[in-house]
């Protein structure tokens, strides 16, 4: 009768916590999340051959050697055996070599910066199909993409077409959080002044949630978003044809209006992205007077900007991009320029022709 | 404590009656031989905040936010005399702990108060040199490498401050009790201290000041 | 959409004021917020309760002299204890405010808890559960057992033991004043920036955050010198390396952490107080700062932290097992091996705390693989105690029980754990609930697990008697399926893809997992509630559960030697010590302890300086908190003031005389005996 009663309790049990169970992780729509998944499976397979035997022999060992139990043998003084312990280090040696070999593997293949080596299990890359790039960007608490291909922006809202590969590139203009579409791939961190990158695909049309998974300030829970993938071509233009119309143009003032706490924002559409904002947003020099970090690195690479740039660093604004920045920093301030050279001569013999600094030139 | 000589070796037999020290006339207390080795470990620590500030200068150094570097900064002959200041005053303190390992009082006092004039024209001098770049507006708040300079910098003056403030306080107490093993120990900390505030000194003035201002 | 002014209360005003600093009326939470003000009344209902009854029995000047000024180890590890009980309930009562606002918010309903509220809850639950929880309870502990398993008097440095308690409790009155008197830090436990810098987080909160941390680890980092120089220097004549018992090497590999990595976290937290305060750049990218370095740095304390917390844990299994199976450790070398392992090992792990911030892949695998090469060692020492039980005689008291209890559910948390250190599994599983669950499956079933086996060993030996087994019986089950029922629905959910930290759901798919996880969190507070029961009828049936040995469960190593409780000079003839698990040489040789030839015994005295200097420190932080400077500066040069004021103190230690011994050995008193 209590047997009965039990039982019919762990069966209830059992329907109401797998009921409606999704579990993501498992059944992923995106080929680079699906086979994450399946890392995990193989390597939990793998471990429970150790795990299994372990909480067997605890729960028989304590059984066993109980001390009611006067039947089993009693050794007070047996505290050490050199194959049992050659045993107890080596089998999880093992494992871990074996699970090692798979992480090494595992992690190079699924790089998020290596760009797809397969659409999916079946379908092979096609060489001649770019990826689709979209630049997302992390702020208070909405996600903003920018489609550079399509000349458009979307406000928590993003489309993609089915087993086309896609090519996120994040950065966030507040604090950190992370990207997460669970049915897509892996996440990966936004972070303020730097881009991250992510390369996935989805296998199968459909609305998938996507989530900022890091935790970044009040607004957190609710800074979520639909990530739609389009069975064709022609529905992807399609979406892209509603985000058109009508919607305003993506210009510097309405990236700093955007900029600005908001919880739960809805979705919005741009048409037409302002010249340089995506790179704006990465060097966070949205605000008017700010200058962008890739200057200011440029300018530190250069040798700092001196007294003087603690008071007027915007003098430097652009100098990322100028065919020779060495040159346009000699120009800005020749007494740097000077000193710098005259520093580089010491240390390392001339070379006639040659700038200095000619291999950082040739970087940018 | 190490096991002494009368005890039976391990593996042999010991009878009932060796299993407690019994009045060995021997003083065990709690604090005679430990302190050495936990000033040490002090050290270690303090050692490792150190090490994390020169790590995170070598990640942020060359961050100028467009701003002064350190050859628009520092002056490389004013930096050289406090550290030579500093260094001297290791090499006083290392007199004074000959005249008080010889039990000569007074002339211990009298290289200790040498070893304070030095460690305080050094603190001077990186005061003198703190108050000039606030001046000229390089202020900590002004970028990644002045902030991570004035840390690493005054974190280290800091400790040289203490130093000299328990220099003070020990002459005082020097004074009052006399040579006595407890201030012969105290000696020795303050010792270990102050040469580890110039081993930390001499690293700051080549990775913060020489490799800056060359390179 | 919210209105962004109200996103940031900020509490205090915003300047501060010459006298009061940010201080104003409107920063007594309790004022304006009904569950705080809930809290507020009982909290002082209690306070006055208490107090009330210390002045009515005359108790306060017996604290002062006993307790809060005596430099004993055994006194200040109760002490210890006592703090980390009284913040598990703080903790505890977090994590119920959280499971009950998930089950509600997850069914659609509002849930009690508004957004910036339930921020700080998380935030303070793992920062009171790690820092005023588990670390005072390992410290407990280590500074109530080792001692007297390594046969000396007191710990090397006795005042700075003070000192360092008087610390800690320091930075946790300042975390609790949080709770009544502004805010605390809404950044998650590790407070990265920029979200913690004083752009995104203005308020007080998280400078309660940074003065309660810098306080507390130094006393840590202090706790951590005393307790390796008391092993290297004090152990008893004839006790070398590989005889020590497994618990002292646990204690000297966790202080060993503790040396080399707290002041990472000091130097680190330093800097965010810089950036808050002085305004510098470190962390603040549009001056060429870097927020990923702060991650890096407090994750290479963070990490090794997880082992600070888990090894004595390791050490008190490994005294439990032999004892409750009546059998030697099986595999004593292997084990000290493994500790030792896993204290370097532990160093180099750091980054897998976050693959997903865009290492190199190479990098990425290779802290992956040092992270699950840790858990050889670790299985190493699953498969000991498993071997010891194997061939013992097994009773399963109540301290066996948690055992048992916690390898069935440790050895899970480590799958999960070596699962979420293969990168791209973590790219999926990082921060969704999965990691929650399984952090608290290493951490429930390693560290709580161990330390009430751990009370339930050692209450005998503090107080003379043992805890009532039926009681501990329930809080044994009670935790344990509290603990499955809390945590399975997170491992599911969180590969269903649910993230944590999250307040607000947009659907109510979950709502039936998150509800099972509350009623599994409710079987944890029955589980704590039958603890404080147990205490209570231990305390009530105190005559019949004595113990008048000494050695109430058949021990094998020193702290059994002496009498329970022991007087407090420990042992009136010092140990010598020719085999491992000493005690059980003794008893197989008959050794009688002698009963006269009693020498003078040198002892430290009591100091009221811990208190007093950590007094002023707690001053000095609640005011730097506040913006209040003439309180800042008092409270600093009171706290440096009376620290040289100590230095000047000679007569610092004492003889007991031979004949108190004697008195004190043979249960008489001695007249006098209030040294």
């Amino acid at each position: 009768m209590r047997m009965k009663a039990c039982r019919s309790v762990a069966a209830v049990m059992m329907a109401f916590m797998f009921s409606g169970c999704d579990l993501v992780v498992f059944n992923a729509s995106g080929d680079v999340a699906a086979q994450q998944g399946d890392l995990i499976i193989y390597s939990t397979v793998m471990m429970l051959l150790i795990i299994l035997p372990v909480l067997a022999l605890t729960i028989f060992f304590a059984v066993k050697y109980r001390e009611s139990n006067t039947e089993a043998s009693y050794d007070p003084d047996w505290d050490h055996s050199i194959s049992l312990e050659v045993i107890v280090w080596c089998v999880p040696l093992a494992i871990i070599i074996c699970l090692a070999g798979l992480t090494w593997v595992a992690t190079h293949r699924l790089d998020p910066y290596e760009s797809l080596p397969r659409i999916s299990a079946e379908t092979a890359i096609d060489e001649n199909v770019e990826p689709m790039v979209i630049q997302v960007v992390a702020m208070d608490w909405k996600w903003v993409f920018l489609y550079p291909e399509y000349d458009i922006v979307t406000v928590n809202e993003a489309a993609t077409i089915v087993d086309r590969p896609v090519e996120f590139q994040i950065t966030s203009t507040t604090v950190m959080t992370a990207f997460h579409i669970p049915e897509m791939a892996g996440m990966i961190y936004a972070m303020p002044g730097m881009q991250t990158e992510l390369n996935a695909v989805l296998n199968a049309p459909g609305r998938f949630p996507g989530q900022a998974s890091h935790y970044n300030g009040a607004g957190f829970s609710l800074m979520n978003f639909e990530m739609e993938a389009f069975e064709t071509e022609a529905g992807f233009e399609e979406w892209v044809e509603t985000v058109r119309e009508a919607a305003p143009t993506f210009d510097r003032a309405a990236a700093i209006a955007l900029d600005v706490k908001s919880i739960d924002h809805p979705v919005e559409y741009y048409s037409g992205i302002g010249d340089g904002l995506w790179d704006r947003m990465l060097n966070l020099c949205l605000a008017e007077g700010t200058i962008c970090m890739n200057d200011m690195m440029m300018v530190d690479a250069l040798g700092g900007g001196g007294l003087d740039g603690l008071y007027n660093r915007e003098m430097f604004a652009g100098i990322c991009s100028a065919d020779d920045p060495w040159a346009l920093m000699k120009l800005i301030k020749p007494e740097m320029a000077a000193r710098s050279e005259q520093l580089v001569k010491a240390i390392i013999p001339p070379i006639p022709g040659a700038s200095p600094f000619q291999s950082l030139t040739t970087v940018e | 404590m190490t096991p002494t000589a009368d005890i039976a070796p391990y593996g042999t037999v010991a009878g009932p009656n060796d299993f407690y020290v019994i009045d060995d006339g021997k003083d065990h207390g709690p604090h005679e031989t430990g302190t050495i080795l936990g000033f040490w470990l002090y050290l270690m620590s303090d050692c490792l905040i150190f090490g994390i500030l020169f790590a995170v200068h070598a990640v942020l150094g060359q961050n100028y936010a467009a701003g002064p570097a350190p050859a628009d900064l520092f002056d490389l002959g004013d930096i050289l005399i406090a550290t030579f200041a500093l260094l001297f005053s290791s090499i006083t303190y290392g007199f004074a702990m000959i005249a008080m390992h010889e039990g000569n009082q007074r002339l211990m006092t009298i290289w200790l108060l040498v070893t304070a004039v030095f460690g305080m024209i050094f603190l001077g001098m990186t005061l003198a040199e703190f108050s000039h770049l606030i001046h000229i507006g390089a202020t900590p708040m002004a970028s990644a490498f002045l902030s991570s300079f004035f840390i690493l910098v005054g974190t280290h003056a800091l400790h040289v401050m203490a130093g000299t403030i328990w220099l003070f306080v020990l002459l005082v107490q020097m004074q009052t009790h006399g040579l006595t093993a407890e201030n012969k120990r105290r000696m020795m900390c303050l010792s270990l201290f102050w040469h580890f505030l110039d081993l930390i000194w001499i690293a700051v003035f080549s990775f913060v000041y020489l490799t800056g201002v060359v390179l | 959409m919210a209105e962004p002014g109200e996103l940031y209360p900020t509490a205090g005003a915003l300047v501060a004021d010459p006298i009061f600093g940010k201080l104003t009326w409107g920063v007594f939470s309790f004022l304006h917020d009904p569950i705080v003000m809930v809290t507020f009344i009982g909290t002082v209902i209690l306070g006055a309760v208490v107090f009330g009854l210390l002045i009515y029995y005359r108790l306060l000047g017996y604290l002062w002299t006993e307790w809060f000024t005596s430099v004993d180890h055994k006194k200040i590890g109760i002490m210890y204890m006592v703090l980390a009980t009284i913040m598990l309930i703080r903790g505890f009562s977090d994590a119920l405010l959280m499971r009950g606002h998930q089950a509600l918010a997850s069914a659609g309903l509002v849930g009690y808890l508004p957004p910036h509220h339930y921020d700080q809850i998380f935030t303070a639950h793992g920062v009171i559960m790690i820092f005023f929880v588990a670390m005072p309870f390992i410290t407990g502990f280590m500074n109530y057992v080792m001692p007297l398993q390594i046969g000396a008097r007191d710990v090397a440095f006795p005042f700075l033991n003070n000192f360092s308690f008087w610390l800690t409790m320091s930075g946790t009155v300042l975390i609790m004043a949080s709770l009544f008197v502004g805010e605390f830090a809404a950044t998650g436990w590790l407070a990265y920036p920029p979200l913690s810098d004083l752009t995104y987080s203005p308020g007080v909160g998280m400078d309660y955050y940074l003065w309660s941390l810098n306080i507390a680890g130094i006393g840590t980092t202090l706790s951590g010198i005393n307790l390796i120089v008391t092993i290297v220097k004090m152990r008893a004549p004839g006790m070398s390396w590989m005889k020590m018992p497994i618990f002292t090497w646990t204690t000297l590999c966790t202080n060993v952490l503790i040396v080399a990595t707290f002041p990472v976290l000091t130097a680190t937290l330093a800097l965010l107080t810089a950036d808050r305060y002085l305004g510098t750049a470190f962390f603040n990218t549009e001056l060429g700062g870097s927020p990923m370095m702060y991650v890096n740095l407090i994750w290479i304390w963070g990490h090794p932290e997880v082992y600070i917390l888990i090894l004595p844990l390791f050490g008190i299994f490994s005294e439990i097992v032999p004892t409750f199976s009546n059998k030697r450790l099986f595999g004593y070398t292997s084990m000290v091996y493994a500790t030792c392992v896993i204290t370097i090992l532990s160093y180099i792990v750091w980054l897998h705390h976050f693959f997903t911030m865009g290492a190199g892949a190479s990098v990425n695998s290779f802290f992956g693989i040092t992270t699950m090469i840790i858990s050889i060692p670790t299985g190493a020492k699953i498969f000991n105690w498993l071997f010891t039980m194997y061939k013992g005689r097994i009773r399963f008291e109540v301290p066996m029980l948690w055992v048992i209890a916690f390898m069935l559910t440790f050895t899970i948390g480590g799958m999960t754990g070596v699962l979420l250190a293969i990168p791209p599994a973590d790219y999926v599983l990082h921060n969704s609930l999965f990691l929650v669950a399984h952090f608290h499956n290493v951490i429930i079933g390693g560290v709580m697990f161990g330390i009430f086996a751990g009370i339930t060993f050692y209450f005998p030996k503090a107080f003379g008697f043992k805890l009532d087994p039926f009681w501990g019986k329930v809080s044994v089950y009670s935790w344990f399926f509290g603990f499955i029922f809390a945590f399975a629905p997170l491992y599911i959910l969180g590969l269903m893809g649910v993230t944590r930290r999250l307040s607000q759901f947009e659907d109510t798919a979950y709502a039936g997992y998150f509800i099972t996880a509350a009623f599994g969190a409710l079987l944890i507070l029955l589980g704590i509630v039958a603890f404080i029961i147990q205490v209570a009828v231990s305390i009530r049936n105190r005559e019949a559960l004595r113990d008048t040995t000494g050695d109430p469960w058949g021990g094998r190593t020193l702290e059994w030697a002496t009498t329970s409780p022991p007087p407090y000079y420990n042992f009136a003839f010092q140990p010598r010590v020719y085999e491992r698990d000493a005690l059980s040489h003794m008893k197989r040789i008959g050794v009688v302890t002698p009963t006269e030839g009693y020498s003078p015994i040198h002892m430290p005295r009591s100091t009221a300086s811990g208190i007093i200097i950590s007094g002023f420190m707690t001053v000095m932080g609640f005011a730097l908190i506040w913006h209040i400077w003439w309180m800042a500066a008092l409270g600093f040069f009171g706290a440096l003031l009376y620290g040289i004021g100590h230095t000047f103190n000679y007569n610092r230690d004492y003889y007991v005389p031979a004949d108190e011994v004697a008195a004190i050995e043979r249960g008489t008193p001695y007249p006098g005996a209030a040294e």
